[in-house]
């Protein structure tokens, strides 16, 4: 469904990424793990369109989307919730989920989909009406990915969503991520988190200074002594 | 007692004045972060341009009121391309660069379109043409004409309107998803350029019914009008707190209550020292006291929260 060749990314004279290709297929979960700065953020940033790549493809359900403008994106299919969750902090919850609705007209599907969000996270509806800025970071994060869902995408871009949150939200989240997974949705997960990224997906791809280093099945790679020692901390 | 109440409707009218144009610096603020100092030359354009428009059309013939309202249609449809071409000519290609380089160039394209109209429109005051009936009415011991009723009407609904397309309509919410964050924005597929271009298109269109306001209020226009219209206007967003829509539109009434009421008592006050020619220093001693004491101005957030 998603297929990355030999992207590409600098920031001035410094690369980001490296010439990595990877590709997602349909209603895959994949995980792109690795350190501070290996490059994954930018990856998510350069398919979504956030930043321009240097060089590379990308390709989306056969079509080319490189050249996209980043408001194009969303039409594609692909929804990111960015890092730091980026919430519009003074429109309510709700007008924040109707944000994500932004590209479609069809108003009794969106009410559905927006039956699904609450079903998914409760305290979203409980909160409805109060302004996105004055919620808690796992809120702020709850509402991130229910906004990107309610693009209805086909492909659901997560950047390190389990950042600054305390364990018991991380969990809470990482629930629903894997049900949002379950219910068929194409998910390309970003996560410092190594364990819990390899936990909820099928497949994997390491990344390190800016190459991808190793990739193979998630549970193949938990078990891998290279990873363990690397990013599982043993 | 009468002279308070006179002052105070005086001030009402001129304040909803400073309102209209006001909004158009804040909408632009709160968008893009950007002081359009050329706003109020717009607004001038608008004044010229009605009085063209309208001047033509009653010389051929056509009925006053008629011919003032196409003046009116006229001068926003021309506000607006004007307040569109500005952003797209002057500020787009300079959206990355650092803050201090569109703010320097809307200083310049402020006197570009002042000597652009001084080309177009001559150095001498216009006579803004009386589109309708000098009556008067009198309430309470104050007096109020129908321009002024008017001018308080026209800005109240104007504003109204304002309101329902930004918090009723999905333009209105794109706008204020962009003005937090316009990044995200743009994933959730919102197209910054045309809400940023939407926001100069509306502002202008708003400082155009200003202009024929003032031209219609005090019958004169001149092409510099526009730099101490716009400097009070920006002194009324603000007041407010700039990028707060309400804001603007509280500052604005209420710096022309300050100003109506400062001009109105400052001979007795200064006994007889200061006369009335002197209210433009209320403008200004409201703008360095708001500065001074509270930055955010009446409405306005805590700077840093915008995304």
């Amino acid at each position: 469904m998603l297929e990355v060749t030999g992207l590409h990314v600098a920031y001035g004279g410094i690369q980001a990424v490296r010439s990595i290709t990877f590709h997602v297929n349909q209603g895959e979960t994949v995980a792109l793990i690795g350190a501070n700065g290996a490059g994954k953020s930018s990856t998510l940033k350069a398919i979504a369109r956030v930043i321009s790549a240097v060089g590379g493809d990308v390709h989306f359900c056969g079509q080319k989307i490189g050249h996209l403008a980043p408001h194009d994106i969303i039409r594609q299919g692909i929804a990111l919730v960015p890092e730091g969750r980026g919430v519009f902090p003074r429109l309510t919850v709700a007008d924040n989920l109707g944000m994500g609705a932004y590209i479609r007209d069809d108003t009794v599907n969106i009410a559905v989909d927006l039956e699904k969000v609450y079903s998914y996270f409760p305290r979203l509806k409980e909160r409805a009406g109060q302004l996105a800025g004055t919620l808690s970071g796992g809120e702020q994060q709850m509402l991130a990915i229910g906004r990107a869902l309610m693009s209805r995408p086909k492909l659901l871009l997560l950047d390190e969503p389990s950042m600054g949150l305390a364990p018991i939200m991380v969990q809470k989240i990482f629930e629903v991520v894997r049900a949002v997974a379950a219910d068929g949705m194409t998910t390309l997960l970003i996560e410092q988190n190594a364990r819990l990224a390899l936990e909820s997906s099928q497949r994997a791809y390491v990344m390190e200074s800016g190459e991808i280093s190793l990739n193979g099945e998630s549970t193949a790679l938990l078990h891998d002594p290279k990873v363990r020692a690397a990013y599982l901390g043993e | 007692m009468d002279i308070f109440l006179q002052q105070l409707v005086n001030g009402l009218v001129q304040g909803s004045i400073y309102a209209l144009v006001a909004l158009g610096y804040t909408m632009v603020y709160g968008i893009m972060g950007l002081i359009n100092f050329a706003h109020g030359e717009v607004v001038m354009i608008g004044t010229l341009v009605s009085i063209t428009v309208a001047g033509t059309l009653i010389d051929a013939g056509m009925p006053v009121a008629l011919a003032g309202l196409v003046g009116l249609v006229t001068a926003v449809l021309s506000c607006m391309a004007l307040g569109w071409s500005l952003e797209r000519v002057a500020y787009r290609p300079l959206r990355d660069a650092p803050r201090l380089t569109p703010l320097i160039t809307a200083i310049g394209m402020s006197i570009v379109l002042q000597n652009l109209a001084m080309i177009v429109w001559g150095r001498n005051y216009l006579t803004f043409p009386a589109f309708l009936p000098k009556l008067s009415f009198e309430w309470a011991g104050a007096y109020f004409t129908l321009v002024q009723v008017l001018i308080v009407l026209v800005s109240a609904l104007t504003m109204a309107a304002l309101l329902f397309l930004v918090y009723r309509t999905k333009l209105g919410m794109a706008m204020r998803a962009t003005a937090q964050n316009p990044a995200v924005a743009s994933l959730m597929g919102v197209n910054i350029n045309r809400v940023i271009a939407a926001a100069f298109v509306i502002g202008s269109a708003l400082g155009a019914v200003a202009g024929v306001m003032v031209g219609s209020y005090y019958e004169i226009a001149h092409y510099q009008m526009g730099f101490m219209l716009g400097l009070k206007a920006f002194t009324a967003a603000v007041l407010g707190g700039i990028g707060n829509l309400a804001g603007a539109m509280a500052g604005g009434v209420l710096l022309g209550i300050i100003e109506a009421l400062g001009a109105g008592y400052i001979g007795d006050l200064t006994g007889g020292f200061l006369g009335s020619h002197y209210q433009d220093i209320f403008a200004f001693v409201v703008l360095i006291g708001v500065l001074m004491f509270k930055p955010s101005g009446l409405f306005g957030e805590k700077t840093g929260e915008r995304a």
